[in-house]
């Protein structure tokens, strides 16, 4: 009986030749992340455990990211907690405001990750660095802070479902549209516990980007991680971003899956998510009218380079509809720079768009951003739960960056193919 | 170790808004939780409660927000075990954690009925229903997570491994 790409990882990880779904395991760390909603709870009980030191300086990333620049006093005294802990602890991973970006498009990105790893972060969308044909999963404040002081945490290993992509995706289809479809199929508990393993000659059209935005959303489909198999675009990003050694795992021709889907990447239509659930999926097509008064474009779902030349090939010569707010926000300061570079920047600022400094802020409700009652928003990001970006009573339709900056010069959902007909 | 109590019942998706309501997060105090436990599915559940009771759910257990709060508040009520079909990954986690046994088993979910007495051994993973003359199988828990669960959690656990060195 043969392991997954992830049963692989993990027994490697926890010395065992062999491990099989439903096994607790112990594993070794090669990272441990905490942001600043997270870190401060687990440098608490990192310190009720009597721990002294962190278990290895290099191997810890605290990433203050999600209400920062401080937006208010209380987020101000929890990120000052967690940089007095960086300093005295000497982590070498702790990315103060001006090096920061959103904690899942960092660490890829700084080369904190590569391909074999095992990673847990305080943080429920770690799952990303899947993308990278890593283990990644998300874990409570106590879990991290263990990780923290032993290098170690405890696992159920995972069953797994298999996704075979095939085709070709179509100009204004992306990874986003991808999963949110894949999410629509199987529901928000459908993969619950389980690993994602995308497989298929498919990938080969997915850039790394679209692969970093499938295994964001794993989590929203339940799924304890997801993973792509490691390809030569795999290993020219990690060359181009990491010197750490990576190994690459694969699935035994014998593995066993307890699901298996064919998705056909030439069938999948631009889908929006609409409130307040990410399984609510409909295809372009079917969205109807519906009225917006906010775009947000970015996140650690969609806020990284290609993401944003999406929105700017929609937006490029074009305007967003009069009192459409529309706020763009990179995922890093690098990302950022090359937009910049690129041009994307002065699109969107030319097309009446507002771009925000890296932070998590919109996307949990936190700051720049927030939704009154009432108000609909069209976002790039990953969650659309009832009151997720303001209001108890706003509402959120997730979709690509295509759609969003499309739905932004419309000023009501839009299908990107259709830009033409714009009046 | 094993474990010994009276069941409440309860059905699929319980999530961890019912388990333990957001209004009552402003503590983390086990004493405070207990008293608003279950009380938006199960008013009279604070009260009726015995230490060493066991709560079996069905699918889903503890979906819903990540908070460590809901099993701390489930332990502070006395629960010695939660028999569940399945549980929601993180809920899942935090439980042992926070030293709260849970077992995972589709038999026992479906055998056992609100009142019955309940025997979990959880070196071997079965699972007695004293009241119906029944036993079902669930996972046996390997050495380190009893030893986890003995500590009371994984602050604990760890303690103690830091200390050894
Ligand atoms: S961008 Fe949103 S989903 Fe991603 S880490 Fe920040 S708050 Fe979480």
């Amino acid at each position: 009986m043969g392991m997954t790409m992830t049963q692989k990882i993990l027994a490697a990880h926890a010395g065992l030749d062999k491990v099989e779904a439903g096994q607790f395991i112990e594993a070794k760390l090669d990272m441990v992340l905490g942001n600043d909603i997270t870190g401060p709870p687990a440098i608490k009980e990192f310190e009720k455990m009597g721990a002294e030191r962190v278990f290895d300086r290099d191997k810890i990333a605290l990433v203050p990211d999600h209400f920062t620049p401080n937006k208010d006093i209380k987020s101000a005294q929890q990120c000052k907690f967690m940089r007095e802990f960086a300093h005295e602890q000497e982590v070498t991973n702790y990315f103060e405001v001006g090096e920061m970006g959103i904690e899942h498009a960092l660490l890829p990105e700084k080369g904190l990750v590569v391909a074999g790893d095992v990673v847990i972060g305080a943080d429920s969308h770690t799952c990303t660095y899947g993308a990278l044909g890593a283990f990644s999963t998300g874990v409570g404040s106590t879990d991290m802070a263990a990780g923290m002081a032993t290098g170690e945490a405890w696992f159920k290993v995972p069953a797994a479902i298999k996704f075979n992509l095939v085709g070709k995706p179509s100009e204004w289809v992306s990874g986003k549209d991808i999963i949110l479809h894949i999410i629509g199929k199987i529901g928000v508990d459908g993969a619950l516990y389980k690993s994602m393993e995308f497989v298929g000659e498919g990938i080969a059209h997915l850039g790394m980007d679209d692969r970093f935005t499938i295994a964001n959303m794993a989590i929203e489909a339940g799924a304890k991680n997801g993973i792509f198999p490691v390809d030569e675009l795999t290993i020219e990003y990690m060359k181009d971003h990491s010197n750490r050694e990576y190994k690459i795992y694969e699935a035994d021709e014998d593995a066993i899956y307890d699901e298996e889907y064919t998705i056909n990447l030439s069938d999948v239509r631009p889908t929006v998510a609409f409130p307040h659930i990410p399984e609510n999926t409909r295809t372009i097509d079917e969205a109807g009218d519906i009225e917006i008064h906010q775009v947000v474009i970015g996140s650690c779902t969609n806020g990284r380079l290609d993401d944003l030349r999406a929105a700017a090939k929609v937006l490029k010569g074009r305007k967003v509809k009069k009192g459409i707010r529309t706020i763009i926000f990179p995922a890093t300061q690098k990302i950022y720079l090359q937009a910049i570079e690129e041009g994307l920047i002065k699109t969107f600022i030319e097309a009446g768009a507002v771009v925000s400094t890296p932070t998590c802020g919109p996307c949990l409700g936190g700051h720049m951003g927030i939704l009154a009652e009432g108000e609909r928003c069209v976002s790039t990001t990953n969650r659309n739960f009832v009151g997720r970006m303001g209001h108890s009573k706003s509402e959120v339709y997730l979709a690509s960056p295509a759609v969003a900056a499309a739905s932004a010069i419309a000023g009501k959902i839009y299908n990107p193919e259709k830009l033409e007909e714009v009046e | 170790m094993k474990v010994r109590g009276n069941v409440f019942k309860y059905g699929d998706n319980v999530d961890t808004d019912v388990i333990i309501p957001a209004r009552y997060l402003s503590t983390a105090d086990p004493e405070e939780l207990k008293k608003h436990c279950m009380e938006d599915i199960d008013k009279d559940f604070a009260k009726k409660v015995r230490p060493g009771d066991i709560i079996v759910g069905q699918k889903n257990f503890g979906c819903g927000s990540s908070r460590e709060h809901a099993p701390i508040a489930i332990k502070g009520s006395g629960i010695s075990c939660v028999i569940a079909e399945s549980f929601a990954r993180i809920f899942y986690r935090n439980s042992f954690n926070i030293g709260l046994p849970i077992i995972e088993s589709e038999a026992a979910s479906k055998g056992i009925d609100a009142g019955d007495e309940v025997e979990v051994d959880f070196a071997t993973g079965t699972i007695t229903n004293i009241t119906k003359g029944e036993t079902y199988k669930g996972q046996p828990y390997p050495d380190f997570i009893q030893k986890i669960i003995q500590s009371q959690g994984l602050v604990n656990y760890v303690q103690s491994k830091v200390q050894e060195g």
